[in-house]
């Protein structure tokens, strides 16, 4: 009876770290969401990704449908590739949508969104998405802002100038 | 001089000594797995002594820790109006860091120095001599049942320590300071990986486990045989294993996360 009262102890013990490990799993990681198989895998270029990474969402209207898998750096058109694993329930993406990269928030981390096109074909396995929207570098924006700045202002003195 | 030199020479090789002693050791009690598997109650008795009673403090002090976690959180997100990564924050601090280590700690303060008591004891009441009188492996017998209870226990231990803070968490952010539960769940299952984050922590468990119990044992078994060594060894456990503990974790996460 004794041993026997050991075993059950031991085993609710196991039983509980094994309840807490998948609970970890299921409810707190991701393991849930990742499905069974990697999807279809899709290339797009891109000038400047930004602060994109490999795992970073891919999304569509807002909704999660992939994930970014792989970047490289093109050295013959110094274009960025990036490989995007897209969930195979959503094949039904036009091949002609476009692919552009935000940030979620102000200060948040930087994901596609694929635009959907008016094409009758869709993405499949090994295509690529030939429109695409490079990542938004705020420096630039800046830079181009105080030019445009500087530009005006040179147009304005001009005729007090003469 | 030549005293002093000599004194602190014979300080640096007593050192390798024990050193030395504690590796060989391990290798006899990793050796007794062979006679263990015949014998699993030897086993099941030591999960029982070891992991189940170390069980409650370690659902209290996780409950705690994570509802602590949710309050100092929330002070500082909340000024950055991100209080939806409140989820985020306590799962990803729970899981990669305080689940392993804070587990380890507590699990050296109430497990690791009843080993060590234990074996001391044992040895100093020449229970382990008698043992080998009889022709018992002591090694086998005592030492590699209770060792390998330990190093089972804890990932469950720490997996256990991690799930309930992150419920702690749980209550005190969406209960108490209103955080919304989806973007609490649904923030955190999106940010924290499977592998990256939860597995990683297992391991960190697992080799605390191993170097907690080790250490336990060791002192027990290398304690000087009275009352005045027990307790010295007793004591040298909780602080080599908090030790170890703390600079493992430094140099696991470097591995780890580093990049």
């Amino acid at each position: 009876m004794n041993t026997r009262g050991l075993e059950i102890t031991v085993g609710a013990f196991m039983a509980a770290g094994l309840v807490a490990l998948f609970f970890l799993a299921m409810q707190v990681s991701n393991l849930a969401s990742i499905t069974g198989g990697e999807g279809y895998q899709v290339t797009a270029r891109f000038d400047n990704i930004g602060g994109l990474k490999v795992r970073s969402p891919v999304s569509m209207a807002g909704v999660r449908i992939g994930r970014v898998v792989d970047i490289s750096y093109d050295q013959s058109s110094f274009e960025a590739v990036v490989l995007l694993s897209i969930d195979p329930a959503y094949s039904q993406i036009p091949d002609d949508s476009i692919a552009k990269i935000y940030t979620s928030g102000l200060l948040g981390e930087q994901y596609i969104g694929l635009d959907p096109g008016g094409s009758l074909e869709s993405l499949q396995q090994g295509s690529e998405v030939m429109m695409t929207q490079s990542a938004l570098v705020l420096e630039e924006i800046i830079g181009q802002f105080l030019f445009s700045k500087a530009e005006e202002n040179a147009i304005s003195e001009e005729p007090i100038g003469e | 001089m030549l005293d002093a030199l000599a004194r602190f020479g014979r300080m640096g090789l007593e050192a390798f000594e024990r050193l030395g002693r504690g590796h060989l050791l391990l290798l006899q009690i990793l050796a007794g797995i062979s006679s263990l598997l015949t014998r699993l109650g030897l086993l099941i008795a030591q999960i029982h002594s070891i992991g189940v009673r170390t069980t409650t403090i370690i659902v209290v002090s996780g409950l705690f820790v994570g509802m602590v976690l949710g309050l100092q959180g929330y002070y500082v997100l909340s000024q950055f109006a991100a209080e939806d990564s409140l989820g985020v924050m306590v799962a990803a601090s729970l899981v990669r860091e305080l689940g392993p280590v804070v587990t380890a700690l507590l699990f050296a303060g109430r497990a690791g120095s009843a080993l060590t008591a234990e074996i001391g004891l044992m040895k100093a009441t020449e229970q382990l001599s008698g043992l080998e009188m009889m022709a018992v492996d002591p090694i086998r017998r005592i030492l590699s049942p209770r060792f390998y209870a330990g190093f089972l226990s804890m990932p469950l231990l720490a997996a256990l320590f991690s799930a309930v803070g992150i419920i702690g968490g749980y209550f005190v952010s969406v209960g108490l300071l209103g955080v919304d539960e989806g973007a609490f769940w649904s923030q955190m299952q999106a940010k924290i990986d499977w592998n990256e984050d939860v597995i990683n922590g297992v391991i960190k468990s697992l080799v605390f486990g191993f170097v907690c119990s080790w250490i336990a044992l060791f002192q027990g078994y290398d304690a000087i045989p009275t009352s005045a060594g027990v307790s010295q060894a007793t004591t040298r456990t909780v602080v080599h294993s908090a030790l170890a503990v703390l600079v493992l974790d430094f140099v696991l996460t470097a591995l780890m996360f580093g990049e």
